[in-house]
């Protein structure tokens, strides 16, 4: 890291900011991501309150409803939860240089994450046999109100999310082959880190999307 | 040939006042900006023995060259703000309005005149392609749609530009002055033959109109 | 050459051993040679742009008649030229010219670092752009045709295939555009990153070169506004290929959705192609006048109010949209008040020059042209600020001008006058004066000649985006001149032959360059024409500002950034250029 140095007319270096490379990469990477979703987050909202009447999910299908199943992903939004802290927890142990804990907790945060894409793909073979894709079967149509645009914009933000989250168990797994091979260690763990910072920020969309599209 | 085309609507003329007084303001930036650029160029010519002046700026100088400018754009924009309110507020359209519906599509104009009784949605509404027939003198509303993509009704000697949006109803007005025929055009990129989307716009007389719209356009 | 002596630690880095010709020249991870492969690329593509503008043009001028080698223009096909050339122009040729090549150049020289801070994401960045470059060059050719719904792809003419009777060109486009924006992304996270943590010490940011500036702003604005582009794209892509409805009003989608997440991204997008050119021509314009930039601070300010007002102004493109007329108020102020930050620079341009003493090189001359010509382009953008201004000239060439006054006036004049002034950086050779000076000239003439009396035509209500003038009968008028700009047009083509040609020439040919050939007193000029890999042989350390021209304290009329004057030399401890 740097040191602060004063060069001449007490100006200060400015040697940058006291964090790593990868680490400010990932923030500024996430800047970008944040914008990204907002892309697709806003066309939601801008269809959904521009639409007369909208399929909701806790409604029953021939009241104009969705199949979607509140309980069951207030659960797997509770799995993400937990899985963000695990991701801490191993975060804190590498801190202490407790290896051991890192492995069982970024163990546990890869089977939680890929357990919550589980669930996700599940849901969507629910409702694909419903007749709820990207584009309504014809009979759906004309009893689920704004159908078509629903298909859209639920498979679109879940999708791209659920990407993100099958991208990060993947390096995820990365990570921890990693740790069990002993990779990190008390002085050096800026991958745990990082990872770690890419992990939450996709569990905050998750938070974000959930709430949006099932709960209000 | 003019510089802009002859206006023939109620709103046309206050609208070149503004490009004509926005030409006349920065015009005057424009040579005040290449006529001092053009005198720093020859003054300040580099020559052996000269040295260039250790100036960093002027806390003065930033100050009135960004006032100066924002007060003039201040009255750009309320000047502008008027004739844009009268032209593209619906709240504000003309009352006692003749009233047509326009759809545009691929690569064509149709226009729905309300018939003998004056209102549409009737039986006598009758349609008519690629020729709009108005009366002189009398403000026009249209209902715009688009059965496809996204085409623009403009006709320059109306000053008057409108996006017909599918899925949107556009509403736009204007009101011809004098008698007579003007081109229509699609403005926006629509398709394969967007250059060849004329028609025209023909200015009666209003009761040579009203006498057309009685017999159903015949 | 005054250089420091050794203060600091030296480099981490290290040596490196001989690399094989592909690990140093194809598949390099030095931020330098990125930035030349960079070069070649998207220059390559400026002259494909070109080439499409030249055949559009001749159908307009000649409308209907053959043109020699080409044939006639079929109206769809001319579609897919004013699409292409727009698309070439604005993401494969000016964007990467300014950001792919200067940001990559630049930026570590100018601010003392050994690369870039993620040097292999450097490289995919530039591998990915090639693919990127290849698809959408593979969409000209494929069964159906290029795409034809304009570079801004407005739905739903671009989302349903029967409307342009395009479906694979359209679908190239998109991918080719998802794939610009990834290469776009890795290159903002690199500039960003090392901007922030890898400056030398001494490089505040208030001793940055407003190059350094300007690029910086606008690796900020591209990492937040090219996502947007994407996520529409793909929007756009569902709807095509998978049976969504964004766009399609039937279903319930929205076309003008489509326009706002264009504009919200296209707004910001045209900063991003003019920042970097006023931060390049600060630089040179600071040179050529041997004067430090007049006011460099409010022009920071001006560059930051630029990039945060890019962010509101976007409906201004939507004036006739149908959009709410209340929005249309709203979007006039912002725009009108961005037009504020962007007088002031052109103010402190000409402050820079007075009391100068100013030497007429090729990338000055360059820079003047574009202070003349970006004024007018900005002044333009007033008219259609109005927004009753805009409801006549909407869609018309008079828009038409003015894009072409910011983006070649402005943008293109920036990346001649920078191709000129790096030069002899990059390859270690001096391009040729005489030559460089004949190209001003003509390019000058030429596109003047070019452009401004499309003012004429968009007065005249003349159309954008039309195949044939003659079909309209108020447009015969300005047939001739129509005629006049199409052969000025393609004047100014062959005025870029010079370019051309005085490149490669000087690539081999040219006068061998010294370190300093402009007396400049950027950090990149205190190392070798070209640096060596890893840059500087220890690290710089700043004890100024980039603009010490004619500074009283020293006899030259230069004083580089890194030479300390008596007194300054006790720093205390250093070590920079790790993590
Ligand atoms: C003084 C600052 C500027 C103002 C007030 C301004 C204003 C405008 C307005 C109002 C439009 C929309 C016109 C219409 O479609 O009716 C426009 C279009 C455009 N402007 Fe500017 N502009 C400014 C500077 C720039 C700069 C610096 C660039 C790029 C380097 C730029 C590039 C463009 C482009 C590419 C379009 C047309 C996009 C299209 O429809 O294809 N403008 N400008
Ligand atoms: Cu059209
Ligand atoms: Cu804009």
């Amino acid at each position: 890291m740097n040191e602060a140095i004063t060069l001449p007319g007490g100006v200060k270096a400015e040697p940058g900011m006291r964090i790593y490379n990868q680490k400010l990469g990932m923030w500024v990477f996430l800047a970008s991501e944040v914008m990204f979703f907002t892309g697709l987050i806003g066309a939601y909202i801008i269809l959904r309150f521009g639409a007369s009447a909208w399929a909701l999910p806790g409604v029953p299908l021939d009241e104009g409803g969705t199949p979607l199943n509140i309980n069951l992903t207030a659960f797997n939004t509770f799995v993400l939860i937990c899985s963000s802290v695990t991701m801490v927890k191993g975060f804190a142990s590498i801190e202490q240089g407790d290896q051991k804990n890192l492995k069982r907790f970024l163990l546990a945060t890869v089977l939680l994450g890929a357990a919550f894409v589980g669930i996700q793909v599940m849901e969507y073979i629910e409702l694909a046999r419903e007749g709820f894709l990207p584009h309504c079967s014809e009979e759906l149509a004309t009893v689920v109100p704004s159908c078509h645009l629903f298909g859209s914009t639920f498979y679109t933000m879940t999708g791209f999310h659920g990407a993100h989250v099958s991208i990060g168990v993947l390096c995820m797994v990365w990570v921890t082959v990693k740790a069990f091979r002993g990779g990190y260690t008390k002085e050096s763990h800026g991958g745990v880190e990082v990872i770690g910072l890419y992990w939450h920020f996709v569990d905050l969309v998750w938070i974000i999307l959930f709430t949006i599209v099932y709960l209000i | 040939m003019d510089w802009l085309p002859g206006a023939a609507s109620s709103y046309a003329a206050e609208l070149d006042t503004i490009f004509w007084v926005i030409l006349a303001v920065t015009g005057i930036v424009l040579v005040g900006v290449q006529v001092t650029l053009v005198y720093f160029l020859v003054k300040y010519r580099g020559r052996e023995g000269r040295r260039a002046s250790y100036v960093e700026g002027s806390t003065k100088a930033e100050v009135i060259w960004t006032v100066i400018p924002a007060v003039l754009i201040v009255g750009i924009a309320v000047a502008s703000q008027r004739v844009w309110s009268q032209v593209k507020n619906p709240d504000r359209f003309p009352a006692d309005a003749l009233e047509l519906n326009v759809e545009a599509r691929q690569f064509a104009w149709s226009i729905t005149y309300p018939g003998p009784d004056g209102e549409l949605g009737t039986e006598d509404d009758f349609t008519r392609y690629n020729e709009m027939r108005v009366p002189v003198n009398r403000p026009v509303v249209f209902n715009m749609t688009s059965a496809d993509v996204v085409h623009s009704f403009f006709v320059p000697a109306f000053r008057i530009k409108q996006d017909a949006v599918p899925g949107l109803n556009t509403r736009a007005w204007f009101e011809a002055t004098e008698v007579g025929e003007y081109e229509l055009a699609c403005a926006e990129l629509c398709g394969v033959a967007h250059g060849l989307m004329k028609g025209k716009v023909v200015v009666l007389p209003q009761d040579e109109f009203e006498g057309w719209l009685a017999g159903l356009g015949e | 050459m005054a250089t420091v002596e050794a203060m600091a630690a030296p480099l981490a880095h290290g040596h490196h051993e001989e690399m094989s010709f592909v690990r140093k020249y194809i598949f390099s991870t030095d931020h330098k040679i990125i930035g030349i492969q960079f070069l070649f690329a998207s220059l390559a593509f400026l002259a494909l742009g070109g080439v499409l503008a030249i055949m559009l043009r001749w159908q307009l001028g000649f409308p209907g008649e053959a043109m020699p080698g080409v044939g006639v223009v079929a109206p769809k096909f001319y579609n897919a030229l004013v699409t292409m050339h727009g698309t070439f122009m604005v993401f494969f040729a000016v964007m990467p010219l300014l950001v792919g090549v200067y940001a990559n150049y630049l930026i570590p020289l100018k601010i003392g670092a050994p690369d870039m801070a993620f040097p292999r994401l450097n490289m995919l960045s530039f591998w990915i752009f090639v693919q990127s470059g290849i698809v959408m060059t593979a969409s000209l050719f494929v069964e159906g045709g290029a795409p034809g719904a304009g570079w801004t792809a407005y739905a739903p003419l671009s989302a349903v295939p029967q409307y342009t009777g395009v479906s694979l060109g359209q679908q190239l486009w998109i991918i080719s555009i998802v794939l610009f924006g990834a290469s776009s992304l890795l290159g903002s996270v690199n500039y960003i990153t090392t901007v922030i943590n890898m400056r030398a010490p001494g490089m505040t940011l208030f001793r940055m070169p407003l190059s350094i500036w300007a690029l910086f702003i606008t690796a900020i604005i591209a990492l937040l506004a090219v996502p947007i582009l994407a996520a529409a794209v793909i929007l756009l892509f569902f709807d095509q290929t998978l049976g969504t409805t964004f766009f399609l009003p039937a279903d319930g989608g929205q076309p003008l959705l489509w326009q706002h997440l264009f504009w919200f991204f296209g707004h910001p997008e045209v900063y991003i192609l003019i920042l970097p050119a006023m931060g390049i021509i600060s630089d040179v314009i600071a040179n050529g006048s041997r004067k430090p930039v007049f006011g460099y601070h409010s022009m920071v300010l001006a560059i930051i109010a630029i990039a945060f007002l890019g962010w509101i102004t976007w409906g201004h493109h939507m004036f006739q949209s149908g959009m709410n007329p209340l929005l249309g108020t709203s979007f006039m102020i912002s725009t009108m008040a961005i037009a504020i930050p962007s007088a002031i620079k052109v103010f402190n341009w000409l402050g820079t020059m007075w009391r100068g003493n100013l030497r007429f090189h090729t990338p000055m001359l360059f820079a003047i042209g574009f202070v003349s010509l970006f004024t007018i382009g900005g002044l333009s953008g007033i008219f259609m600020a109005s927004n009753s201004v805009d409801i006549f000239i909407h869609d018309t060439y008079f828009i038409v001008a003015h894009i072409h006054y910011v983006l070649f006036g402005g943008s293109l004049m920036a990346i001649f006058a920078a191709i000129y002034f790096w030069f002899p950086k990059m390859f270690g050779r001096m391009m040729n004066e005489a030559w460089g000076k004949i190209h001003f000239a003509l390019t000058f003439i030429f596109y003047n000649l070019t452009f401004f009396p499309m003012h004429i035509l968009g007065m005249g209500g003349h159309m954008r985006r039309i195949y044939d003038p003659t079909q309209y009968e108020f447009l015969q008028p300005y047939q001739p001149l129509n005629k006049f700009i199409t052969i000025s047009a393609i004047l100014l083509f062959v005025a870029q032959l010079p370019l051309i040609a005085n490149f490669f020439w000087s690539l081999f040919r040219g006068k061998k360059a010294e370190a300093n050939p402009w007396r400049d007193n950027g950090l990149e000029w205190t190392v070798a024409s070209p640096p060596p890999h890893g840059n500087f042989a220890v690290t710089p350390i700043v004890y100024r500002g980039p603009y010490e021209f004619s500074s009283p304290e020293v006899e030259e009329d230069y004083l580089p950034q890194d030479v300390p004057l008596n007194g300054e030399r006790e720093v205390v401890g250093a070590g920079v250029g790790e993590e």
